[in-house]
């Protein structure tokens, strides 16, 4: 581990992806993470645990990265007192992680700046916290409405337009509140929260397949990616390695998902730009994945697929056969279609400039994921800790570094042809027989384990913590979303009102994986 | 402009026929007469709410507006607001964030209404249920008149419910 620290004494978690946890004292957290950050490692997630029942207090687990693998830092903090130092001056991502860590668990961060509510708004009152082991819902039950401050922006001719949360198309709820100078965004701050839906409360109640299920639905447009790092998190705590043809299987699963929503993606950036044409070719084509994936799989957005030890579905020599033509077919139309988009003048005249983000803007925030890779953050998690079977496959990283509308859909033509070569090599050696599952019926007791996978949005990652008798005690997933909508707010500055649909849809981030 | 042309003769029609009503979706008898359907039936507008839902279900109803579903061919669209709709397309379990948010887009949309709930969790609060922060099923915050089951449910099936409320018992 290429961390060093007076007081930190690391131990390497097993598993599929690289990581390691280590217990620190409150005066150590900043400088750790000032060390990660000068190194270029980037904040990943950041949540909280109520371990009282074994008379530890609370506790706050902070995920980082950087070149070697995941570093999770758990600070021990006292019942009466659950404080800790605020690292939101370091990584500007953490500042709605430890807002809503609070809302949810009640343990805060000393000296923030920002202490207003993020996940709460009027279903559950201020001083009660769903998360922790005595919340008592019946008695915590407000029906108040959200009243949440936003910050004013002032002075002559400014205008605020707020929009949200039921929007104007077919998206999630939430609010947008615009301050306006003419045409020109001044200032755009997001407020977020509306789907919340009590998840991870929800998985504290539930075995282990009924998380996987529950895994699945965080973000219903990355079912392979989050049922995967919970599969994974779940047997780093049970030291199992999954069959060699079920980890085949899940890694094809998940690019079918990424050149899913690349292909719905492509189509609607299209459509936002006024070419429909874009909106039905690419639609046609998703259309044609999923009816494969129905009939090969059995779902079309393949839920429920993988498992905790391995895999629930197999494909058959014919089946192979089918994915290769689709592969053959798509790799066809899709560069097409990208020659269109590329000469269509109109198109390219919205995309070029629009919502940019500078590869140093995105640094500093912490951009992650595809979003990110537009803007030259090369992070990848198939390429950077290539887990079995990536670490036969060679990944090909796809970045750009203008950083704008443009960029975001020359990534997602990238990745959307490097999945296809992943598909069809995965095919070659895809060998029949094997076993897709091993039986993993229950955890071992007082386990933690961590699952990453880099979902077609960014990598997506759960953390798992079970309690004395190996039953789920505590469940975090994390959305690359969290990272991502600040950066959204930066995006559109300067921009024109009516350009934010498409910025927004470029980065198509999740409502329901942030709100949780 | 040459490569578009050629590429949307080359594509052709793609369109497939459209599924027939299924009154076992209806869960409140149609309140609707006669003459007010026929007029739905050529020309009704939707406004989708997402009050809670894992996205799954917005997937599928972005896909009902595909070319093989070609909703827009039936003469149904969706609209940018409630005051401007027929019917309301409700997702979710009902999150207690968007219960008032839904409540006033039903009543910001104009009688006569239809509401149809997509997917389990719309359904009966699906692997969610009911918590501190889910109020569960589409009709414990609205009344609804027809269900669509699946997690999701296939655009065919969304397509299903739609006619179903805008179809009188035969």
């Amino acid at each position: 581990m290429s961390i060093t620290h007076p007081n930190l004494r690391l131990t390497k978690l097993a598993g599929a992806t690289p990581a390691w946890m280590g217990d620190i004292q409150a005066q150590d957290l900043q400088p750790i993470c000032q060390n990660i950050h000068d190194g270029g490692g980037r904040l990943v997630a950041l949540w909280g645990s109520d371990r009282r029942a074994t008379q530890q207090g609370f506790a706050l687990h902070t995920l980082l990265v950087n070149e070697t693998g995941l570093i999770c830092l758990n600070l021990p903090l006292e019942e009466d007192h659950p404080a800790y130092p605020d690292i939101s001056r370091i990584f500007p991502a953490a500042n709605r992680m430890q807002r809503a860590v609070y809302d949810l668990l009640g343990i805060y961060a000393h000296e923030g700046g920002d202490h207003r509510k993020w996940l709460r708004h009027g279903a559950w009152h201020g001083g009660s916290f769903p998360l922790r082991k005595d919340f008592n819902a019946a008695q915590s039950r407000t029906d108040e409405l959200d009243a949440y401050p936003f910050v004013p922006v002032e002075g002559i001719g400014v205008h605020e337009i707020p929009v949200g949360p039921v929007h104007a198309g077919i998206i999630e709820p939430g609010h947008f509140r615009f301050s306006i100078l003419g045409e020109k965004v001044l200032r755009l701050e997001e407020r977020l929260g509306y789907t919340h839906k009590g998840t991870e409360k929800l998985f504290e109640s539930m075995t282990l397949q009924q998380g996987a299920k529950l895994a699945g639905r965080v973000s219903g447009d990355s079912a392979v990616a989050y049922a995967w790092a919970y599969s994974m998190a779940a047997e780093s705590i049970a030291h199992v390695t999954p069959p060699d043809r079920a980890l085949w299987l899940r890694a094809l699963l998940l690019e079918r998902e990424r050149v899913a929503n690349h292909l719905g993606d492509l189509g609607y950036l299209g459509n936002d730009v006024a070419l429909s044409f874009g909106f039905a070719q690419f639609w046609i084509l998703k259309e044609q994945l999923l009816r494969n994936n129905a009939a090969l799989f059995g779902h079309r957005y393949l839920k429920d697929k993988i498992i905790p030890g391995g895999v629930a579905a197999d494909l058959s020599a014919e089946s192979k056969h089918v994915i290769e033509k689709e592969c053959a077919m798509l790799e066809r139309e899709v560069r097409l279609l990208r020659g269109i988009y590329d000469e269509h003048a109109g198109m390219q005249d919205r995309f070029i400039g629009a919502g940019r983000v500078e590869p140093k803007l995105a640094a500093r925030l912490g951009l992650c994921g595809l979003a990110g890779r537009a803007s030259s953050q090369a992070w990848d998690a198939r390429v950077q800790f290539p887990c079995a079977p990536y670490d036969k496959l060679d990944v090909q990283l796809a970045t750009y570094r203008n950083g704008d509308v443009a960029a975001r859909v020359i990534v997602r033509f990238d990745e959307l042809f490097e999945s296809l070569r992943l598909q069809r090599e995965i095919l070659v050696n895809l060998m029949h027989g094997d076993e897709l599952a091993l039986p993993l019926e229950k955890l071992p007791g007082n386990g933690f384990g961590i699952g990453m996978a880099e979902g077609w949005r960014g990598e997506v990652v759960v953390a798992i913590h079970t309690d004395t008798e190996g039953n789920l005690a505590r469940v975090h997933p994390h959305d690359p979303s969290w990272q991502n909508w600040p950066v959204l707010e930066h995006a559109v500055l300067g921009n024109i009102v009516p350009d934010f649909p498409l910025i927004n849809k470029s980065f198509n981030l999740s409502y329901s994986g942030h709100d949780l | 402009m040459y490569p578009i042309i050629k590429q949307i003769f080359k594509t052709g029609i793609k369109t497939e026929t459209a599924p027939q009503p299924d009154e076992a979706l209806r869960v409140n008898a149609q309140r609707l007469q006669q003459q007010i359907l026929d007029t739905f039936g050529r020309a009704l507008t939707i406004r989708q709410v997402d009050a809670g839902s894992c996205n799954g279900c917005e997937l599928e109803i972005h896909a009902v507006n595909n070319a093989y579903y070609n909703i827009e061919g039936l003469g149904i669209k969706f609209v940018a607001s409630p005051r401007h709709a027929d019917m309301l397309l409700v997702t979710g379990p009902v999150s207690r964030h968007m219960e008032t948010a839904l409540k006033r887009t039903y009543d910001a949309t104009p009688e006569p209404k239809l509401v149809v709930a997509i997917g389990d969790c719309a359904r009966d609060g699906g692997i969610f249920g009911e918590s501190y922060a889910c109020c569960g099923r589409v009709e414990n915050v609205i009344p609804v008149d027809v269900v669509v089951p699946g997690c999701p449910p296939a655009p065919n099936a969304i397509l299903q419910g739609i006619l179903t409320a805008i179809s009188t018992q035969k």
